[in-house]
């Protein structure tokens, strides 16, 4: 048809009532400009509900502006957002269900741990709700504490129940681990994505870095050029090891993906990215069974 | 043995030596009052101050000034405090407020309150509101500023943070801009403070029949120094708790503050 990317969601959680617990998310012909600036062209996107998707790219790129359109905090110059077939209202995002986690944990430094989580929550069952969040991020006895008294890894976490506490339907994490070591990153990648088969929210996580988008996402993005350049769906089993071949060639597949400058003959590939990404897919296969060609740094 | 001595070195020294020099310095006081190298009526000794001071809480005319003088500067601060807490959070949150008075306020900031003391008289005479008008101008100007500035310089990505998660209108003031504001609100509140005390003892000069600086003027007339000095002790001590209670609002409002936390007063 045209290059509406579109690929079947994987279906998540045991949680299905009437509505899927992860919205629908669709961008059509969404363009945003800064003054003369032009910062996003006419991007085309269906993501199915439930699905982890990651956006990468080079610094300016534009991913955070779609991450920040996604999430209601700046209207587009053009095109529309969708979610589940109903426009996306700016005035109001948060009770359309979306929560998004900044690069730093942004918690009120005069609340301590459970009242920042609480915040903007209403009901007689909030203190519990509070508690059950923070012990899915590890820190229910913390929550008496001020934000100055944990780390930023912690921060983060708490940032993190604060978001999950109230269920959201679509979770935009905004580089959410680049402050943090990298202990604490690849820990935080762990509860990420388990409290994301736990709940079954759609998710969308900007990140520079291609090692964390290729171990969390069911697909990655890249946005060059202000438009979408490479849309690669990633169908290793879960819960990844990096030090899988397969793994490691995505992730390098991508990586020199980026790493490419930007010429002309982009224009083209993103017309046609559907079918290079398939036949990356199959050529990242193909790599993964001739093992020994392949430069894997970090494969032992 | 040496556990003592680092006992000692550790806790009590540092205690006692902040006290070394002051009462060094009353001693000579007191030695050379003593001595006759100082004269009566230049300086008293420190022990008829004492005994003034005794003398002046024992016939209740101590606390009667006192009393006067805390009231005219409580309701300065009141009055010109809550004036500049109003109208800081009006220009600090509402731009069109601020396009509107801030430039004036600006202006009339420059002015010195002392300076204004003879228009002053003119207006109001020189009776309660005097002296009420003179503090309270005094102590407007610390506070709206620091309220200003505080609403202006809270974390912007804080409040698009709270905004991302439903708050809005006074739910977001509330929660987010006013406890970001209260430090700075806090600082203008100490300064304003200072300078109210300052303002009280100027404003009880020109001319009063209670108070702290009337008790002062009046012993002056008839030569008692003690009594002065006894009068500016209880100006630097009513300082020093006006201080201290601010401290201490400032410890208990910004427990969760980092700069606090650890804190020994």
């Amino acid at each position: 048809m045209s290059n509406i990317h579109t690929l079947p969601g994987t279906p998540r959680s045991a949680h299905h009532t009437l509505t899927p617990p992860g919205v629908a998310v669709q961008l059509r012909h969404l363009a945003q400009r800064f003054g003369a600036r032009q910062v996003l062209k006419d991007i085309d996107l269906d993501v199915a509900p439930g699905a982890f998707v990651a956006i990468v790219g080079r610094s300016g790129c534009g991913k955070s502006t779609l991450l920040r359109l996604l999430a209601g905090l700046d209207a587009p110059s053009q095109g529309q957002i969708i979610l589940d077939g109903q426009a996306l209202d700016t005035r109001r995002p948060a009770d359309q269900g979306i929560r998004l986690m900044f690069q730093d944990a942004r918690l009120l430094p005069w609340k301590t741990v459970g009242d920042n989580v609480a915040l903007g929550l209403s009901g007689r069952d909030v203190p519990e709700r509070v508690r059950e969040a923070l012990q899915s991020v590890g820190l229910a006895d913390r929550i008496g504490e001020w934000p100055a008294a944990l780390s930023g890894g912690q921060r983060q976490r708490v940032a993190l129940a604060r978001a999950l506490v109230h269920r959201p339907r679509l979770l935009l994490l905004d580089e959410p681990l680049g402050a943090l070591d990298a202990l604490t990153r690849i820990e935080m990648q762990r509860l990420v994505e388990r409290l994301w088969q736990t709940h079954g929210f759609t998710a969308v996580l900007v990140t520079h870095d291609v090692s964390e988008a290729v171990a969390l996402a069911d697909r990655v993005l890249l946005i060059e050029d202000h438009a979408v350049a490479l849309d690669l769906p990633v169908a290793l089993p879960r819960s990844r090891a990096r030090s899988h071949a397969a793994f490691g060639a995505l992730e390098d597949q991508v990586l020199q993906r980026v790493l490419r400058p930007a010429s002309g003959p982009n224009t083209a590939q993103t017309a046609s990215t559907d079918t290079t990404a398939q036949s990356d897919l199959a050529k990242a296969e193909a790599q993964a069974e001739a093992d020994t060609t392949i430069d894997v740094r970090w494969a032992t | 043995m040496s556990a003592r001595i680092d006992t000692l070195r550790t806790h009590v020294l540092p205690r006692l030596l902040p006290w070394l020099l002051p009462v060094g310095l009353v001693s000579l006081w007191e030695l050379s009052a003593r001595a006759g190298w100082l004269s009566t009526r230049v300086l008293p000794e420190p022990w008829s101050v004492v005994l003034a001071f005794w003398h002046l809480a024992d016939n209740g005319e101590l606390w009667q000034h006192l009393g006067v003088s805390t009231v005219r500067a409580l309701s300065g601060l009141a009055v010109g405090g809550g004036l500049g807490l109003l109208l800081g959070l009006l220009t600090g949150s509402l731009r069109w407020a601020e396009t509107l008075l801030d430039t004036t306020l600006q202006m009339v900031r420059n002015i010195p309150p002392l300076a204004l003391i003879p228009l002053v008289i003119l207006w109001f005479g020189i009776d309660e509101s005097a002296k009420l008008f003179l503090v309270a101008v005094g102590v407007f100007f610390p506070i709206y500023l620091n309220t200003f500035h505080g609403i202006r310089s809270v974390d912007a990505g804080l409040i698009e943070m709270a905004r991302s998660y439903g708050l809005s209108g006074w739910q977001l003031y509330r929660q987010v801009v006013l406890p970001g504001a209260l430090p700075s609100i806090l600082v203008g509140l100490r300064f304003s403070l200072g300078l109210m005390w300052v303002l009280l003892i100027v404003a009880e000069t020109i001319s009063a029949q209670a108070g702290i600086g009337y008790m002062t003027m009046n012993a002056r007339e008839f030569l008692q120094t003690d009594v002065v000095l006894v009068g500016i002790l209880l100006y630097a001590l009513l300082g020093k708790l006006a201080d201290v209670l601010a401290r201490g609002l400032e410890h208990s409002a910004l427990r969760w503050h980092p700069a606090y936390q650890n804190a020994k007063v």
